[in-house]
């Protein structure tokens, strides 16, 4: 018997020992899951309509005859609002969008206008990305998930509109809704932050508070949406229509 | 053909430690490179945003397709059954596996987060030729792995002709993969070709066949064994037809995007106005890389000169080189044409052609790379038996003259 009280009493210590482990890897995990499962739904819901959802399809229509020669006040909302902190360095330094002036080489005619991620249906950067790490939102946002970005670069080898920007250096002061990291590709993200919580671009803000309205931020996929409506009115051209991208960001004023 | 007897380095020579020792030495330097280039950031590199793969993507693409060509030796020997090839078959699978190993290094090396490795091997986007050739390298190591061991393992021997089949095939689809990694951009002038992937193939005969028989010259040279005429003459005139190929190729790629006005742009650059990218495709490419060699192939005085063969070898290489930094550096200088018939200009270098300037860790990690291939096989010669102890044309080609 005094064999089996002890059989028994080291039992009752295991049991002890295994329920205690449990417990405490319960305490460790959990957080960890509560916060990936937060991080995962945060990821696909927009926060006042539910998930992101293919009925949705952001665009932006670009009226280059409102947009002022010299007047970068879309590229500084979009440094400001992702925390794009120049290094002195051009050559590397990340730009999301860029003002760029086209002279029409038979008129002579010039136009200004900002260029970013076009946030094509079909995205180049999407198809030739080895980890998935560039994807397009079933609402048409082209995005970059920095978790499995390995930095090969081979998107920005893709993108036909060099719209993507590899992280050259350390960033500091990130801002808490523009994730950066070095190494890693990124672009545009159309202030996907913004969006998903019922807001506009602060490129598009920007141009409408310094009343030059040259840019519309919308919802492509609703017919009676003020781009929709402007599309059907006015037309707007894709660049590069040729590669058949399906861009969700179109151009107007570019025949002359 | 007597049977062949294989044997080992006996690698207790000063010679050889030192060999060893330089080639490690490159590596750690090339180490220290990554380690500052990683630390830092890319922008002490030469690439920028508008030069996103440099100088290391040169060395990893060329390694990487001189791999695949590597193979040659012994897929002749195996797959089309002629047996002079068949004794070097080893040292050619060897070499194969070798380059494939220092390319990937380097090409992993300088990715943006090299730690990430388990995320490349882990995720896959199977619409991307990337992620594609990811699996087609990890094969080629299993697929040449195998053969080796069917070589070099009686109990094996009989599955021979079929890993040898295996392999050749699989090096023929990972080339296409590589090309592709090319042909695939449809946004810039200079890629978007289907001809990219077997013009790639070409490239890897050519490159690789240099490769091969630089190693196995120096190799007999340096061990005192036998090397007859015979062999060298036939990889000779093998490496004339391949690096034809590679001229006509190149041709076949101009003459196309001549004919076509939307390409004459991008042509003008690369033919004519490219400055330094002009000059390395004509200087390094065709006249170094391709003319030369082939006059020297040819030449009825040097026909047996293993100096002369040596030299061609080596400026092939340099041809090769300069071909993927044509196809590579060239082709991402030229800008992209977003607004045609329009003068573009930009705070992003839009409408300019990019500048580029290699930079000493970039330089370093890619010869690291180079390194590491010929340590592999340095070290590989001494414990395993990759070498026929000769290779007298009595013993290959016993009816030869």
């Amino acid at each position: 018997m005094t064999d089996s009280t002890n059989k028994s009493a080291v039992d009752n210590s295991r049991r002890d020992f295994l329920s205690k482990a449990a417990v405490a890897g319960t305490i460790t995990i959990a957080p960890g899951v509560l916060l990936h499962r937060t991080a995962q739904a945060s990821a696909s819901s927009g926060s006042h309509d539910g998930a992101v959802s293919s009925k949705n399809r952001w665009g932006m229509l670009i009226d280059t005859s409102k947009c002022a020669n010299g007047c970068t006040a879309c590229v500084d909302a979009c440094n400001e609002e992702n925390g794009l902190v120049g290094n002195g360095r051009p050559e590397t330094d990340t730009q999301y969008i860029r003002k760029v002036t086209l002279k029409n080489k038979a008129t002579g005619h010039e136009t200004s206008l900002p260029l970013m991620c076009q946030h094509c249906e079909t995205a180049p950067c999407a198809d030739v990305c080895p980890t998935g790490a560039s994807f397009v939102r079933a609402d048409g946002i082209a995005l970059v998930d920095k978790h499995i970005c390995i930095g090969c670069r081979y998107c920005m080898m893709a993108c036909p509109y060099k719209a993507r920007s590899f992280v050259h250096e350390s960033v500091q002061n990130q801002k808490l809704t523009a994730p950066r990291g070095k190494g890693t590709v990124e672009s545009c993200t159309m202030c996907v932050t913004r969006v998903d919580n019922g807001g506009i671009p602060a490129c598009v803000e920007a141009c409408t508070e310094d009343n030059h309205n040259a840019l519309m931020f919308g919802d492509l996929n609703d017919a009676n949406s003020e781009i929709s409506i402007a599309l059907r009115e006015r037309g707007g051209k894709q660049l590069r229509p040729d590669l058949a991208l399906n861009t969700g960001v179109r151009y107007q004023g570019l025949n002359e | 053909m007597s049977k062949i007897e294989y044997t080992s380095l006996e690698g207790k020579s000063l010679a050889y430690f030192g060999l060893l020792g330089g080639l490690a030495f490159i590596m750690l330097l090339a180490l220290v490179s990554v380690f500052y280039m990683e630390h830092e950031g890319h922008y002490v590199t030469g690439m920028t945003n508008q030069i996103v793969w440099g100088t290391p993507h040169v060395f990893a693409i060329f390694l990487i397709v001189a791999a695949s060509g590597a193979l040659n030796v012994a897929s002749i020997a195996s797959v089309f059954r002629k047996k002079i090839y068949e004794p070097m078959a080893r040292l050619s699978a060897l070499l194969a596996i070798a380059l494939l190993t220092g390319g990937l290094i380097v090409l992993l090396l300088d990715l943006g987060r090299p730690d990430r490795l388990i995320v490349a091997m882990t995720y896959y986007n199977f619409k991307s030729i990337f992620a594609w050739n990811i699996i087609l390298y990890t094969g080629f190591f299993a697929f040449v792995g195998v053969y080796l061991w069917t070589m070099m393992d009686h109990n094996v021997y009989k599955f021979k002709p079929y890993a040898g089949f295996s392999a050749f095939v699989w090096r023929l689809i990972l080339t296409t993969g590589t090309g592709s990694i090319f042909g695939f951009l449809v946004a810039r002038s200079a890629y978007d070709a289907a001809l990219m992937a077997p013009m790639f193939i070409i490239m890897s005969f050519s490159f690789g066949l240099a490769i091969f028989l630089l190693v196995l010259m120096a190799t007999y040279k340096w061990t005192g064994m036998e090397l007859g005429d015979s062999v060298i003459n036939r990889l000779r005139n093998l490496l004339g037809v391949f690096v034809a190929s590679v001229l006509y190729f190149t041709a076949v790629y101009h003459l196309t995007n001549l004919y076509a006005t939307q390409h004459h742009g991008v042509e003008k650059f690369l033919l004519m106005e490219g400055g330094v990218y002009t000059a390395i495709f004509w200087v390094g490419e065709v006249i170094i890389g391709g003319l030369i060699p082939l006059a020297l192939i040819y030449a009825p005085g040097v026909k047996n000169c293993r100096k002369t063969l040596g030299l061609i070898c080596t400026l092939v290489i340099i041809g090769g080189m300069a071909k993927i930094y044509t196809i590579l550096i060239a082709g991402q200088a030229y800008p992209l044409e977003i607004f045609p018939g329009y003068e573009v200009s930009s705070s992003f270098y839009d409408g300019v052609v990019n500048s580029y300037t290699p930079s000493l860790p970039e330089i370093m990690l890619g010869l690291g790379g180079v390194a590491l291939t010929l340590f592999i096989v340095a070290f590989a010669l001494k414990v395993l038996r990759f070498l026929p102890t000769s290779l007298a044309d009595s013993v290959v080609d016993p009816h030869a003259k």
